[in-house]
């Protein structure tokens, strides 16, 4: 078991050096700091000082050094002007204390880098943001989770009934239904004054406010509310639903038509007993990986759903990072979201083992 | 003039979808006519959920080849005093033009119904042709993955994990972009991307008759001449005829949504052979000295179909979605392109006020991909009955 661990960690770790490699190289591609200098220094440059700024700022080295000294491996780049001041990447995140020129300053030494789009550390941006969408995660979990294997548990307990199919029609819909669909339908149809449902509730003096969902969620930062937060959950829980209660269904159809339930049926034990104590334990293996695989796809579906209504967590950040060509946070932001996916395989994967003992590792 | 009534603009829109229509009663008279005769597609007809799924594919498909006939007003067009109209409104002065905007008018008074027509044939031109790239790098590079496994599974398997590890949103973000679009990038990986579907139809052609070198040349040579055309152009946008040709906004979307589809292909096909490649029919090739390829392309792949046939169709609906999700936030195409993604990204700033701009392109994607979906249960059904 350990060794398994060990070889997934390194495996892992190589994963996230080629991701990171490649996300530095798209990010810092020549047309890419063009973009940024003339953003930070005037946008009416010519090619010349374009070239000059990128060379004062270090951006000239060649791109695997520059992915050295961001991970911190490499001393960063460091630059004597005529009067004798000293610049360099070390230097700029010690306070212009010109005797940090030289040093390795990287992710390794924490130095994430400042976001030009916040005007802040990219390290505070990102554990601020990481925050909120926690909420939304969890929130959003809790949510989907249960909900998806009920649907799914009542839908494969009896293969081929009325339920089964209506409750795997509904499985089908909500997997049809991206998040920017669902996001645009819940607003118009719950969070809007002039159509939807809101007004014909206000008309019957069924609700106090003028709608009975905030299609804005930017208030759930400070307080959390069922009014604030119920759509921005509900638009990225619904659409990973629909595949988890499938998942979930499958697994059951299979497991009730083991010769175990049917032993159990032949001894008399009750339906519900055979579904809750039989079988529900073996069929819950396979929606575990599952779901521990469907948090890396809830990003998309964070990152969509923040953005419609506006909740500044990460996936906002991302948005707005790439949108203005933020290259720092990108990078950091990026780094965050890979890692995320490669812990929650790793996760998965332990789980499995964990759960299934009909598989070994040796 | 008066605004129309619900149930008159639902009258005027069955009005103008008039041959998609007949298309589709036509289409299904014949199909359930000669159901038995017609293989898996016949047996489509026989399960409720496939025969709704079909209809709905149908019919958007449909809508795309004759969406000249069906639009009412230009896509691109404005009418002063319609933006924002509400769905039923009339032109203040219609002259020879169609005198409603049936769904109403966007932001930009364009008319919202023939937009939508109009997003069917946007999708509908880039959803099945990227899904169906996917498959077949996935094909080509799953097949030997599982049927050779060692190394090259290993390194295949890793760079497929590499991949499959990138978020998907992240990816978009970086590699669908205007400055991307300047360099090499997309040209480079279209050249990688596009090089795999010639490279398997020649094997899987050449493994097939190299023992009749005469039929062999001949079909191997016309594929190439059409491969080798079809690539410059799309690639390098060297055809000189203009048949082939993706602008890079086009091309840039096109790689990354291959980009992202091919490696679950991948993994699915290099399951699938795992399996089968320990069976007699297998083994029984082996022992009569046929190539490798041949195995693989023609024993392997055709006893894979099921399960291919039925991803394929969840595929095209997943990159529908990928498609949307681009135009959501407005990467990769032009601002005025009617796509159904971008569409709903300019409504939904109006959203709480005048909902129809967005709302109209949200279902009409939403419902795409569930006839999709439903479509391929209903083949997954019917393949299993076997």
């Amino acid at each position: 078991m350990l060794l398994f661990l060990l070889r997934r960690v390194g495996l892992m770790l190589i994963t996230a050096l080629c991701l990171t490699l490649v996300v530095f190289y798209l990010t810092n591609l020549p047309a890419k700091l063009e973009t940024l200098a003339k953003t930070q220094a005037g946008s009416r440059m010519t090619d010349a000082e374009v070239e000059n700024w990128l060379d004062r700022n270090g951006y000239s080295s060649n791109v695997l050094v520059r992915y050295g000294e961001w991970l911190g491996v490499v001393p960063g780049w460091t630059r004597e002007a005529d009067d004798g001041t000293i610049t360099g990447r070390c230097v700029n995140f010690a306070d212009d204390d010109p005797a940090a020129a030289g040093d390795r300053c990287g992710l390794l030494q924490g130095q994430w880098g400042f976001s030009t789009r916040f005007s802040a550390e990219v390290s505070d941006v990102i554990s601020a943001r990481l925050g909120a969408t926690g909420m939304l995660m969890l929130w959003v979990l809790i949510v989907m989770v249960p909900m998806s294997l009920i649907l799914g548990i009542l839908a494969g307990m009896r293969e081929g009934s009325r339920t089964d199919r209506a409750l795997s029609t509904v499985a089908i819909v909500t997997t049809a239904t991206p998040e920017y669909v669902s996001g645009v339908v819940f607003i118009a149809l719950l969070a809007s004054s002039a159509v939807g449902l809101s007004p014909l509730l206000v008309n019957l003096g069924l609700i106090e406010g003028p709608v009975l969902f905030q299609g804005n969620a930017r208030s759930a930062l400070t307080q959390i509310t069922f009014w604030n937060f119920t759509l921005p959950v509900m638009t990225v829980a619904l659409y990973g639903m629909g595949y988890i209660a499938r998942i979930t269904r499958a697994s059951m159809t299979e497991v009730m038509t083991q010769q175990y339930i049917r032993t159990a049926r032949l001894k008399g034990v009750s339906f519900s007993n055979i579904v809750m104590k039989h079988a529900l334990r073996n069929a819950l293996i396979a929606p575990f990986t599952v779901i521990m695989l469907q948090i890396p796809w809830l990003l998309n579906g964070v990152v969509i759903s923040e953005v419609l209504f506006s909740y500044p967590g990460f996936g906002w950040t991302l948005y707005e990072a790439a949108v203005n060509n933020d290259i720092e946070l990108l990078l950091a932001s990026s780094v965050v979201a890979v890692v995320v996916v490669l812990v929650t395989q790793l996760i998965s994967d332990i789980g499995y083992v964990y759960l299934n003992p009909r598989i070994r590792i040796s | 003039m008066e605004p129309l009534s619900w149930l008159e603009i639902i009258a005027r829109i069955g009005q103008q979808l008039l041959p998609v229509w007949i298309a589709l009663v036509a289409t299904f008279a014949l199909s359930i006519r000669f159901k038995r005769k017609l293989g898996l597609y016949g047996k489509l007809f026989d399960s409720n959920v496939g025969m709704i799924g079909f209809a709905i594919v149908f019919f958007w498909v449909c809508t795309a080849i004759f969406a000249d006939l069906i639009i009412t007003h230009d896509p691109l067009g404005q009418v002063s005093r319609m933006r924002n109209a509400v769905p039923g409104s009339a032109l203040p002065r219609p002259d020879d033009m169609y005198p409603y905007y049936l769904f109403g008018g966007d932001s930009l008074a364009r008319d919202v119904f023939s937009r939508m027509v109009m997003g069917a044939r946007e999708v509908l031109r880039i959803a099945p042709f990227a899904a169906m790239i996917s498959f077949m790098i996935g094909i080509t590079l799953g097949l030997p993955a599982g049927y050779f496994a060692g190394k090259l599974d290993t390194a295949l398997t890793f760079l497929a994990n590499l991949v499959l590890a990138f978020p998907v949103i992240l990816l978009f973000f970086l590699l669908v972009a205007p400055e991307i679009q300047d360099t090499l990038i997309p040209t480079v990986m279209a050249g990688i991307l596009f090089l795999v579907p010639i490279l398997f139809v020649t094997v899987l052609l050449n493994s097939r008759f190299f023992t009749q070198p005469a039929k062999r040349n001949l079909y191997v040579g016309g594929v190439l001449l059409v491969g080798v055309w079809a690539y410059a152009g799309l690639v390098f946008d060297w055809d000189p005829t203009g048949l082939w040709s993706m602008s890079p906004n086009l091309l840039n979307v096109f790689v990354a949504v291959v980009f992202v589809n091919a490696p679950t292909v991948f993994r699915i096909v290099r399951g699938i052979t795992l399996d089968i490649k320990t069976r007699d029919y297998v083994a029984a090739a082996q022992t009569r000295g046929e190539g490798a390829w041949y195995i693989m392309l023609w024993e392997i792949l055709p006893n894979a179909r099921g399960p291919l046939i039925v991803d394929f169709c969840l595929r095209i609906g997943y990159t529908t979605i990928l498609l949307g999700t681009l135009g959501f936030f407005g990467l990769g195409v032009s601002p005025e392109s009617p796509d159904w993604g971008s569409t709903i990204n300019t409504g939904r700033r109006l959203l709480t006020i005048y909902p129809h701009p967005a709302l109209v392109p949200a279902l009409s994607l939403m419902s795409l991909v569930l006839g999709l979906n439903l479509l391929a249960d209903g083949l997954r059904e019917e393949s299993l009955k076997d």
